[in-house]
């Protein structure tokens, strides 16, 4: 047998560890058309990551977008049970553009999605395999979680105006703490409250060390019931033994239209972006009439491709050159005969320049005879 | 190793004095030699000078676990990256500015050379205003004079260049000044030594507000 490893990318390799992950867990595969009508992308557009959309007219003259994401198309089809929890995963094609602004992209993107009654398990065991897939890319990584209630609620405590909320956690998520002290100062907002947007803001410490650190913080109904949730997170967390890896960091923000409740980010050393996103989006659900409840995340394999082992260099293990005369039966007897030792071969009548080899061997009349050895 | 991306010029070497004065240095960087890059392993960080308008390019995308940046650069480029302290060094502001006599009319397109199209869209924008940008890469004050366009938006520091040539500051964009700036993924695997540099450069900082 060849090896796995010979064959497959980090990626491909990735989205096979994915399914069997999610699987395991009994999620269900899903599977979306390449297509959806434009309107649904262009009543959700701040949702999308990149708001760009390939578009093209169908047959029937409606204009229609090739997939930019997969929740919403999920979302849209999803039957509203407020008993159950849907389970499922996805891998798929996306199109985007990205920020640099050089065109459109294909990108592979896995995800799940869990839609319907979310309970304190439901939204653990999600955490839980934000986690274990990242731990399938890298032992190596680091999920960052926010609550948004907690922020929001620090935030309307503070007296921070509505329509200062943006700016407001466009500066946390950069972490910029002396132009949130400025902001503080140019709004009237007390020093004590300055001070504590800043400590939230450059917090970064692993959920238990977090929790102790933002615990005397932690005022009022809206703050106190996402520190509890925070809580019962960790509580739950460490039956699954995953809380290590597991940061609280209030600069992981998102949209506050569409989400709700916790949101996180995944992190594996040397991919200079983050890997994972996900988070609770009931407010998503809500504007599509919805009233449920949902939670999931998305992971970008595309930047996997320059991660992982650096392959060794080669190509191929054997270039297999055999003379002119050679019949085609000999030729298939020495490819079995090399291939059964799980190796992997190319036959040609002569040696490909552009093709790196560990071994070159000719076939003539007088049998196999090794040309050149490279390792 | 953290690596470190300084923006070529006066702007970086003084930055980097704050570095060294908190205990970062690397003496090979005094020396005079055609390398790019400098270290210091005994310290644990890697020095490599870069046009000033990249840095948050080698930031953004890894190839620098920090750097210092100026806030028009940050600006224009919007990186997805952390804005961990300011230097206040480098100080001198983005403004539109004008000839002398120049007489603003809004019942036309207004025409605007600059370097960085982002912050004046950006600002006209915010005015529901129709501009047309001329993106130029140098000598910015020449546009007006010769009529290549209304007005410019440059970054303007004690306004000398603008006075010698007839032209004037006539409204203020934004304030700049250098700033320490980090990749995010960085800075969740190197928490600790990017804390480190981050509080030792406040600490020179603050000392020297101080003096």
């Amino acid at each position: 047998m060849i090896s796995s490893d010979k064959v497959f990318r980090e990626d491909e390799k990735a989205i096979y560890k994915l399914r069997e992950l999610y699987s395991k867990h009994g999620y269900n595969h899903y599977r979306v058309s390449k297509f959806e009508e434009y309107d649904l992308y262009a009543k959700n557009k701040s949702f999308l990551v990149s708001e760009n959309l390939l578009t093209f007219t169908d047959t029937n003259g409606k204009l229609m977008a090739l997939k930019p994401d997969v929740t919403l198309s999920i979302i849209k089809n999803a039957v509203a049970s407020p008993k159950v929890a849907y389970k499922l995963y996805y891998d798929e094609h996306v199109y985007r553009t990205t920020s640099g602004g050089d065109g459109f992209r294909e990108i592979m993107q896995t995800g799940l999605e869990c839609i319907g009654n979310i309970d304190m398990f439901s939204q653990c065991e999600v955490i839980m395999l934000a986690q274990r897939s990242l731990m399938s890319i890298s032992e190596d990584y680091l999920l960052d979680m926010s609550h948004m209630r907690f922020v929001e609620g620090l935030l309307e405590n503070a007296g921070v105006a509505s329509e200062n909320m943006d700016e407001v956690l466009a500066l946390m998520g950069s972490k910029n703490i002396p132009a949130i002290k400025a902001f503080c100062t140019r709004k009237g907002i007390s020093e004590e409250y300055a001070d504590k947007l800043s400590r939230v803001t450059s917090m970064y410490l692993p959920i238990k060390a977090a929790l102790e650190e933002i615990a005397p913080m932690t005022e009022g109904k809206k703050m106190q019931a996402a520190y509890d949730e925070l809580t019962e997170i960790h509580k739950v967390m460490q039956c699954y033994g995953l809380t290590d890896k597991l940061y609280l960091d209030f600069s992981v923000v998102n949209d506050m239209n569409y989400y709700d409740g916790i949101i996180f980010k995944g992190f594996v050393n040397r991919i200079p972006d983050s890997v994972l996103s996900g988070g609770r989006y009931d407010r998503l659900m809500e504007k599509f009439g919805k009233k449920t409840e949902a939670i999931g995340f998305a992971v970008y394999l595309d930047k996997l491709e320059r991660f992982g082992t650096e392959k060794d260099g080669y190509d191929i293990d054997v270039m297999l050159v055999y003379d002119k005369d050679i019949a085609a039966e000999k030729i298939i007897e020495a490819v079995k005969l090399l291939s059964e030792s799980g190796k992997t071969v190319r036959a040609a009548n002569a040696p490909d320049a552009g093709v790196r080899y560990r071994q070159m061997i000719s076939l003539g009349k007088g049998g196999m005879k090794i040309l050149e050895t490279n390792d | 190793m953290i690596n470190i991306a300084l923006p070529k010029g006066r702007l970086g070497e003084k930055a980097y004095a704050i570095f060294e004065e908190a205990g970062f240095e690397c003496p090979s960087i005094h020396e005079e030699s055609r390398k790019l890059i400098f270290e210091n392993e005994e310290k644990g960080v890697r020095y490599f000078w870069v046009k000033p308008s990249d840095v948050v390019i080698y930031v953004e995308r890894g190839a620098a676990d920090i750097g210092i940046a100026g806030k028009d650069i940050i600006l224009e480029y919007s990186p997805d990256i952390y804005e961990l302290l300011d230097l206040g060094m480098g100080k001198c502001r983005m403004a539109v500015a004008a000839k002398k006599d120049f007489c603003d009319r809004r019942d036309r397109t207004l025409r605007v050379a600059t370097k960085f199209p982002n912050i004046a869209r950006d600002y006209y924008n915010k005015q529901s205003r129709e501009i047309d940008i001329i993106k130029l890469n140098g000598s910015i004050e020449l546009a007006p004079i010769l009529d290549l366009s209304d007005v410019i938006v440059d970054i303007v520091e004690t306004g000398k260049t603008l006075y010698e040539n007839d032209l004037e500051p006539k409204e203020d964009i934004v304030q700049i000044s250098a700033r320490l700036v980090a990749n995010k993924v960085s800075h969740k695997f190197k928490n600790e030594r990017i804390n480190e540099i981050c509080a030792g450069l406040d600490r020179i900082l603050t000392e020297r507000k101080s003096k």
